[in-house]
């Protein structure tokens, strides 16, 4: 890999938070944007996971998107694939093709389909949709630069309703067992699922000690705290010999008062109404 | 009466070509590696983990972590031979076959073992009858149902340099080396096994032996019968199912379910594009318990059962 460019991690100053601050604010009122134009969407979770996608790809990731398939970049895997909305913004803001490409947003033909797809989207490493796919995918990505001692890393970002499907937790298992200190899983802890509160639906407390039990070292963090998020997310493996697993405290629907923590804006569409109050409390965020 | 199988006829346990090949390609190719579901001692990669330890990853009984998993060692530049058995393979990661290995493009090379019915007795759960219907509609995953020895070493030869997922269907029950002279393995390539015009058996894997005695046993009272190793279950080869057609008749004969599998990939080509006569043999749904001679027997996968559906398509096309 000696003819490579050697990818470098951003660093964690006070202009790199700056970055993450602005970029998040934009890929929010854009990505509310999309979802108002395909009147399709999960603008909830998108809201919700927004400040985490930031911070991975402003100050956390090693890539290049000139060169997506580059094998020693960090990857990155969406396991909440339905949150397109904030994930293609990132991807775009990032580089990997242009933002004018976000207003084709699920129409037909259009590289931006309701789920990301690898085949034809640069940026994207495995297709998601159907829940609990991305853990394993990603288990087996850092089991792969174990054995070939490459110092990329994986981060995972899951869905809390989505912790119910079981291979996350046949993943888990795994990665606690082989120690795979490479991977990262974050969990958008927003405590809503499509139809319900988790914890009314099938509860996931304690968490926390769900992933302690399975050989992960664990970190609860504010998921809208872009510092702390930064200094938990970008902190060098070092020493840990296991995986970590974030889990991201978060609101659904954030920055949207009346979306916040309501459910039926999982994939609630705004009206023309809704959609203008929303736009400008969002304006009032960078 | 012609004679059926030879009983000195040496018989193979395809297997041991898997491996063999698997350990000689690994050794010049560090990206190969070997998946398992706590399924070592039954795919025989024992040998394998003793030579490459660090590349034998064992996700023990979890098939979606199995699958998935393997989507992610492509994505991480290796060439992951996922070795399970068949029926829990492509039963219970289904989901992760077709969004993380088909949907997903991934390098991915499935091995399933034990396919068909070779778990007899274990009875339906461990059967893997389905597995054709489950993943043809996965049109980018490359079905290959090596018929003997010679074809298995070939088709893991070729997945490996293949870019793409593939599916390589394997048995734990004996087969002889097929008699065929200068071969040349090629997906989507039918392999003429016997000439004749009559009609056409079209078999694959375990059944292709079988056919050849059928048509052994036929050319004794008159009847013609070419037969053809169709191990390719995708692509199918549409050109060597079109010159069948025109002998008439064709008989399909797999050890799988008679609904999606072989037969029904070339009754759709045949149906849409050169309809003849056609019998499809296979399993009809759940067994019964029995070992897997006395389920071939009374199933009719049999060189008599396989004749008598000759005689049963040949009567048609006279009609």
């Amino acid at each position: 890999m000696t003819d490579l460019p050697t990818l470098t991690r951003p660093d964690s100053g006070e202009k790199t938070l700056e970055t993450i601050r602005n970029q998040a604010a934009w890929m929010r009122r854009r990505s509310l944007q999309m979802v108002f134009d395909a009147k399709l969407g999960h603008p909830g979770g998108d809201l919700s996971a927004t400040d985490i996608l930031a911070t991975l790809y402003f100050g956390v990731l090693r890539y290049d998107p000139t060169q997506p398939a580059t094998p020693d970049r960090d990857r990155f895997i969406m396991s909440k694939g339905h949150c397109t909305g904030s994930l293609y913004c990132v991807l775009a803001a990032a580089g990997y093709y242009p933002k004018e490409e976000l207003c084709t947003y699920m129409r037909p033909q259009s590289r931006l389909n309701g789920h990301p797809n690898r085949t034809y989207l640069p940026g994207v490493e495995t297709n998601t949709g159907p829940l609990g796919h991305g853990l394993p995918v990603g288990t087996g990505i850092a089991i792969a630069g174990q054995i070939s001692g490459v110092d990329y890393r994986t981060y995972v970002l899951v869905g809390d309703g989505e912790s119910q499907e079981g291979s996350n937790w046949e993943a888990a298992m795994t990665a606690g067992h082989r120690k795979l200190q490479n991977l990262t899983v974050i969990v958008d802890r927003n405590r809503l699922q499509q139809g319900a509160r988790t914890e009314e639906t099938c509860g996931l407390d304690p968490l926390d000690a769900k992933w302690e039990a399975f050989g992960w070292h664990v970190e609860m963090v504010d998921g809208h705290d872009h510092a702390q998020l930064l200094e938990v997310l970008g902190r060098p493996v070092g020493t840990r010999q296991k995986p970590l697993c974030v889990i991201a405290n978060t609101i659904k629907g954030k920055g949207v008062s009346f979306m916040e923590d309501v459910a039926k804006w999982h994939h609630g569409i705004p009206n023309a109404e809704e959609f203008e109050t929303a736009m400008k409390e969002l304006a009032q965020d960078g | 009466m012609a004679e059926q199988a030879p009983k000195d006829r040496p018989m193979f346990d395809c297997r041991n070509a898997f491996v063999e090949t698997l350990e000689t390609l690994a050794e010049a190719d560090d990206r190969i590696v070997a998946v398992a579901n706590d399924s070592i001692g039954s795919s025989k990669l024992g040998g394998f983990q003793k030579k490459f330890p660090d590349r034998l990853v064992n996700v023990g009984i979890a098939e979606q972590m199995l699958v998935g998993s393997s989507a992610g060692l492509a994505n991480g530049g290796k060439i992951p031979f996922v070795s399970a058995a068949s029926c829990f393979l492509t039963g219970r990661a289904l989901e992760q076959i077709k969004a993380d290995v088909a949907y997903s493009n991934a390098n991915v090379k499935l091995v399933g073992q034990s396919s068909g019915v070779a778990y007899g007795e274990l009875g339906a759960t461990h059967h893997s009858i389905e597995d054709f219907a489950w993943l043809r509609p996965l049109t980018n995953v490359t079905i290959i149902v090596p018929a003997d020895p010679w074809e298995t070493a070939e088709a893991v030869r070729w997945a490996a340099a293949h870019e793409g997922p593939v599916y390589i269907r394997l048995s734990r029950m004996p087969v002889p080396a097929l008699d065929i002279p200068d071969r040349q393995f090629r997906p989507g390539r039918a392999e003429r096994v016997c000439e004749g015009g009559d009609l056409t058996i079209i078999a694959c894997g375990t059944m292709v032996h079988l056919a050849v005695d059928a048509a052994a046993m036929l050319a004794q009272t008159g009847i013609s019968a070419r037969v053809l190793n169709h191990s390719s279950i995708n692509p199918l080869d549409t050109e060597a199912i079109r010159d069948a057609a025109e002998t008439g008749a064709i008989v399909t004969v797999e050890e799988a379910s008679v609904r999606g599998g072989l037969g029904g990939a070339v009754a759709e080509f045949v149906a849409t594009h050169t309809p003849v006569p056609m019998e499809i043999m296979g399993f009809p749904g759940f067994l019964p318990t029995g070992s897997v001679e006395w389920l071939f027997g009374h199933f009719n996968l049999t060189v008599d059962g396989i004749a008598d559906s000759v005689r049963k398509v040949l009567a048609r096309k006279a009609s």
